[in-house]
């Protein structure tokens, strides 16, 4: 069986070191949080400035002043810091971020990211914090489904859609396979529900299918 | 020396046509509504406006662009659900649009206010927004050549200040505030308590009175 998204938010939750400092990008991979548990001493970053972000807040605790980068109001654990803008993502760019989950339109097979812009005509390019995280964090998972709803791959040999980063994307989480971007190109970690062969026959990128 | 105003209205006086206005907030978290409001009532128009958002809803921000007085946003993220002011503005060619990387519109604030004559950043290179722009390798790696941002004017929202101009912020309603305090030739704040002096503890001041014009309290 594929995986749901809520399995697949587990699997990439599952990936993510104790400890670790992680920024999770807006819509699905917010989802991880959900499977993160606290003995794993993951500490959350959001852009918008702060530092060991809580869950999302409900009823009384919603304060117009605590949101998170997709302007969900959030709670404030203990521990939990604030800072300005420049700082936050000086944490970043400056590599002290050891991982960032972003969603893709489309992922490269040298792991070129490809996540902001549709670039068709009439489109309203918006760009937030992605270029920043995709360069800065130490490494960048992508989740995303591996097929867009007509069927065409969306880890392929070159992005069709303007770029977010370059040789950016560590390893990529879909409901059919975990790939790893490596140097010498692609590799399958762990299929769901389909061979590797199979997957193979489906994607217009060699992919290496056994560990060296 | 910070001065202290009665009215959001006194607060934004003198604001002239063509400025560049640096606003604070990320969606409504430390927009400072009322002091755009009063920028509204002003009528300064041509305006170049400098936010991590194009506005939310109908209100503040999105009210000012709706007043047809600003001529260009510069920001990371315009499009949102509720930015229905600027996309439509921006449909009919009615604004101006210039997409920065969030990181780069803070850090770019960041060197105006600290001097900095330009910097190379990471962010960007290979993509349509480092396009046209001067790069260098250095050790190794790919930077894109980045100017500071500078504003006439910075509008933002604290928490409190105290009568030396020193502000503390709240939660994540801090954001841009206190880069875009430091990258303004006149800086307005508007916060929710003015306190006497000596109550704000000197450690834990986020932006020191020094960069600091005018303040009004809006509770």
């Amino acid at each position: 069986m594929s995986l749901s998204k809520a399995e697949l938010a587990a699997t990439v939750a599952r990936d993510i070191p104790h400890g670790a400092y992680v920024n999770l990008g807006i819509g699905q991979p917010t989802m991880v949080a959900d499977h993160l548990a606290p003995d794993r001493g993951v500490v959350l970053h959001t852009e918008n400035g702060m530092l060991g972000m809580g869950r999302a807040a409900v009823g009384d605790e919603i304060d117009p002043d605590l949101i998170n980068a997709g302007k969900v109001p959030v709670t404030q654990p203990p521990g939990a810091v604030y800072f300005h803008h420049a700082d936050s993502f000086a944490m970043m760019r400056g590599g002290h971020l050891d991982v960032c989950v972003l969603g893709a339109f489309q992922v490269s097979a040298r792991g070129d990211l490809a996540n902001w812009h549709t670039g068709e005509p009439g489109a309203i390019p918006a760009v937030g914090g992605a270029m920043d995280l995709a360069i800065g964090a130490k490494q960048v998972f992508v989740m995303m489904t591996l097929f867009t709803r007509d069927g065409t791959p969306k880890l392929v040999p070159e992005c069709t859609y303007p770029l977010t980063g370059l040789r950016c994307v560590s390893r990529v989480y879909t409901e059919l396979g975990v790939f790893e971007i490596e140097e010498g190109g692609v590799r399958v970690r762990e299929t769901f529900g389909i061979t590797p062969a199979e997957l193979q026959t489906r994607l217009d990128i060699e992919l290496l299918q056994d560990r060296p | 020396m910070a001065g202290f105003y009665d009215s959001a209205d006194a607060a934004v006086a003198g604001i002239t046509d063509g400025s560049t206005i640096l606003v604070g907030g990320f969606g409504s978290a430390g927009q400072p509504v009322e002091l755009i409001d009063a920028l509204r009532r002003l009528g300064a128009r041509d305006l170049t406006v400098v936010s991590n958002n194009a506005g939310n809803g109908d209100f503040g921000l999105a009210a000012l662009l709706t007043a047809g007085q600003v001529r260009k946003m510069v920001c990371s993220f315009p499009r949102q659900s509720d930015s229905w002011v600027f996309d439509e503005l921006y449909r009919a060619g009615k604004i101006e649009l210039e997409v920065v990387p969030q990181g780069n519109l803070a850090e770019r604030m960041r060197a105006a206010g600290a001097g900095i004559g330009a910097f190379f950043g990471p962010t960007g290179v290979g993509t349509p927004l480092a396009e046209g722009k001067e790069q260098r390798t250095i050790d190794g790696r790919q930077y894109v050549l980045e100017y500071p941002i500078r504003g006439d004017i910075a509008l933002i929202k604290a928490h409190r200040s105290d009568r030396m101009g020193n502000l503390v912020y709240r939660k994540t309603a801090r954001n841009f505030g206190p880069v875009m305090a430091t990258a303004a030739t006149t800086t307005v704040v508007q916060v929710g308590e003015i306190v006497p002096t000596g109550d704000l503890d000197p450690e834990a001041v986020v932006t020191p009175g020094i960069f600091v014009d005018r303040v009004v309290e809006i509770r």
